[in-house]
């Protein structure tokens, strides 16, 4: 019978970074969102992903249903490892998301939702942020089951990886108002990129830093002869990106720091897959371990082989429609 | 103290769906019903039919948005709280749930801007395409959810194992026996909840002299869809019950508090189940009427709980209550329609202040009946995940503790308390505020999305683009 696992995880691991880098942004505008100064910009960095959030999220639900339909061995151990992440991520973006329909309509209460827009977008990436530390550090596995405490993802490497992960989609949502805004708010928007961008390198180096030293498997992957030699673009890539995004952060490029935010995420992103390639449930069940049965996969793929391609480009399109500038008087009241 | 992770992991899926159930309850009907109204408005042209379609599609995109939200929630219990269940079931039942997941943002996707922005973008005819696809996308993903919960309850088409499902006959795992019976019932229960509120709506602005031609147009052309609906609703309960009659007796047992199994059994209107004794309190019997329902034979054979294991048996308290709830409401609701009737001929349809009043005291009534309906079908499904097959005992995450699930559970209650309430109190101002002007004058974005792409096109706003 045909291997569906590669073509899987390929669907797979395009949903998860597209989830990243399209709710990233998002999340990331919510996050700066806090430190705006008055209404008006508040109205405009909210107009900015206004149109396009709820599509971002959607490919949260297709990345969770995608995780327990290609590999739901993965799904049945990590979800309950992460239970208290996954909480606070869900919660969170709960509170987030109607956060868009009431604070316009809700008159009364616009601070309190502006609140929770904030903070909303802060919890969910910080706990999405500790999801990937827990993932990188691996779980306690007996049989097919999660057999550690439901706190056992709290350690000081995820919560650093879930600080880090602020920082992250930080970058790309003041990338994204960069190339959104203009004037003042396009000036306040660089600035807090550039507070983003150091936290971002500092992230990079611990986390890159820390990760060989976690497991010796991964230590071996990236420094023994002559993966070194293969795999030393990666590094060298991220660096001059890295001077690209800053030299970008203080021109007048306007789509600079976004681009090079995506690409640093596609980056780590990369790397992060190197390091634990080929496990799903790291150290402990490879992607062909956690595999769902050829013929589960199979069926999936054909309705999904269809509609993938469909919802990329409506994705694309929607983007398209809502290009340019955002101004105050376009979008909700202005 | 200790608590017990599974019974409040069950209470805690019983939160979530509890609350999520209620916007697809409204927003299948809701949908529907806009098509229908835009389809009206492209057959005959009148403006009527453009305001009331504008102003309940304002109303759709608040409960959308909520159900989106609290449906984001639903998949990840799947693998925090049940992830033995997610293990072994997932071959079987993870397909239909991504299918569900990509038609649902598949119908996002492609038509529901058009529909909630694109009013005075595109031509009537197409804006009437889009909200056939959005309501076609909303039972489509009706049409997944139920197929996943029917194999649930009347698995078929599967091999076992070491303890985890293969599939073997897709077209059998979709359709499953249970499956065209709970689609239909489920289906024209949310159609009928709809139209309970749209009558609401209608009947409170006739009693306060409002929107007088939208509240007619409300009224009257939502009760002839329930003189409809809820006979034939009454009809697909029955044959729904005759269905589970045959695939799980032990659920009827439960519905109906029998005990011991007999030919000619009674129907009990009332009584206070107890499952120590194994009898009934206080019963008020009807003799042979429960034969009668059940088999549509006097002297039909009645199966009793004893039947069974005890370790076998559902709850009975819950899902004799339950049951005896909704059909209580389809009771009330038969009676409303019939009422409808006489007022219609006796041509005070629009002005009896007591008739307006019980068609807005009705406007719930549909909700609580979903409640009850799914709190019987699934607490009689008990004590199994997969019917007669894979115990709920066996489901839960190994991992959780009591104090674990005691915390969620609290977490989820707080915001689900903050949330619903504001949705609910955004949806009742956007009634107040009414159809008046709806279409005649741009409205503001409101709902978190701006005019998609009304004006974001550049033909209608060319200063937008650089």
């Amino acid at each position: 019978m045909l291997d569906f696992v590669p073509i899987w995880t390929a669907i797979l691991g395009l949903g998860v970074f597209f989830y990243v880098l399209l709710d990233g942004f998002d999340l990331g505008v919510g996050i700066l969102y806090g430190f705006t100064a008055n209404r008006v910009s508040r109205n405009l960095v909210m107009n900015s992903i206004a149109p396009i959030w709820d599509g971002n999220e959607t490919w949260l639900v297709l990345g969770g249903v995608g995780l327990f339909a290609a590999f739901p061995l993965a799904f049945a151990i990590i979800m309950p490892a992460v239970y208290f992440p996954v909480l606070g991520m869900l919660l969170a973006l709960a509170f987030r998301g109607v956060a868009f329909e009431f604070r316009y309509r809700d008159a009364l209460h616009r601070t309190f939702w502006d609140y929770a827009f904030c903070l909303g977008s802060a919890l969910a990436t910080f706990a999405q942020g500790i999801v990937l530390g827990a993932f990188i550090q691996g779980f306690e596995v007996a049989g097919r089951n999660f057999a550690g405490g439901s706190l056992d993802c709290f350690t000081p490497f995820s919560i650093w990886t879930g600080v880090s992960l602020l920082f992250g989609y930080g970058l790309l949502g003041a990338g994204w108002l960069v190339l959104k805004t203009q004037g003042e708010l396009q000036e306040w928007a660089r600035r807090l990129g550039r507070w983003c961008f150091v936290g971002v390198i500092v992230a990079i180096g611990v986390v890159s830093a820390l990760t060989p030293l976690l497991e010796l498997d991964i230590a071996f992957r990236w420094f023994s002869w002559p993966n070194i030699v293969y795999l030393s673009p990666i590094p060298i890539l991220t660096l001059l990106v890295a001077i690209w995004e800053w030299r970008s952060l203080n021109s007048r490029s306007e789509v600079g720091p976004f681009a090079g935010a995506i690409v640093l995420f596609l980056l780590c992103y990369i790397g992060i897959a190197i390091s634990l390639w080929p496990m799903i449930v790291p150290y402990k069940f490879t992607l062909w371990d956690a595999a769902a049965s050829p013929n589960t996969q199979a069926f999936l793929l054909i309705g999904t082989l269809f509609l993938l391609p469909v919802i990329l480009m409506y994705t694309g399109w929607s983007y398209w429609v809502f290009r340019g500038k955002v101004r105050a008087d376009i979008g909700y009241h202005g | 103290m200790t608590f017990d992770p599974l019974l409040l992991s069950r209470l805690q899926f019983a939160w979530v769906v509890a609350w999520h159930i209620l916007l697809p309850a409204l927003t299948i009907g809701l949908a529907s019903y806009i098509a229908l109204l835009e389809a009206l408005n492209v057959a005959t042209g009148r403006e009527i039919y453009f305001r009331l379609s504008t102003f309940w599609t304002r109303i759709f995109a608040v409960s959308f948005g909520m159900g989106v939200v609290s449906g984001i929630v639903m998949p990840f219990q799947f693998g925090t709280n049940w992830s033995r269940f997610s293990d072994a079931t997932a071959n079987v039942l993870s397909p239909l749930l991504a299918y569900e997941g990509l038609t649902a943002f598949f119908l996002e996707a492609a038509f529901l801007g058009v529909l909630l922005f694109g009013r005075r973008l595109v031509p009537p005819w197409a804006h009437l395409v889009a909200a056939l696809m959005v309501a076609g996308g909303t039972l489509f993903s009706a049409f997944w959810i139920l197929s996943t919960n029917s194999w649930m309850q009347t698995p078929v088409g599967y091999e076992v194992i070491d303890g985890r499902f293969f599939p073997q006959d897709w077209l059998k795992i979709i359709f499953s026996p249970s499956f065209p019976y709970r689609l239909m019932h489920t289906v024209t229960a949310f159609y009928i909840t709809t139209g309970f509120v749209v009558v609401g709506v209608g009947a409170w602005y006739l009693r306060r002299g409002r929107f007088v031609e939208e509240g007619r147009s409300m009224v009257s052309m939502t009760l002839w869809l329930l003189t409809i609906l809820v006979p034939l609703q009454i009809f697909l309960g029955d044959r729904h019950g005759l269905n589970t009659v045959q695939y799980q007796p032990a659920k009827i047992a439960a519905i109906e508090a029998r005990w011991d199994t007999v030919s000619g059994a009674p129907l009990t209107l009332f009584a206070l189940p107890d499952e120590a004794r194994e009898s009934n309190r206080y019963a008020v019997d009807v003799p042979y009427l429960g034969s009668l329902i059940l088999t549509h034979d006097v002297h039909g054979n009645v199966r009793g709980l004893r039947d069974w294991p005890i370790e076998e048996r559902p709850p009975v308290a819950v899902p004799f209550f339950a049951f005896r709830i909704m059909v209580g409401i389809g009771l009330l609701m038969l009676a409303l329609v019939i009422a409808s009737w006489w007022m219609r001929a006796g041509r005070r349809l629009y002005d009896s202040v007591w008739f307006l009043r019980c068609c807005e005291a009705a406007m719930p009534l549909g909700f609580l009946a979903v409640l009850a309906g799914w709190t019987t079908t699934e607490v009689g499904r008990q004590p199994w995940t997969v019917y007669g097959v894979m115990r709920t005992a066996d489901s839960v995450s190994p991992s959780l503790t009591g104090q674990d699930v005691l915390i969620s559970l609290v977490g989820y209650g707080i915001v689900y308390l903050v949330i619903f309430p504001f949705g609910v109190a955004l949806m009742a101002r956007l009634v107040r505020t009414g159809p008046l002007g709806a279409g005649l004058q741009p409205e503001p974005v409101e709902s978190g999305r701006p005019d998609l792409p009304v004006r974001a096109l550049p033909s209608a706003e060319p200063e937008v683009l650089p």
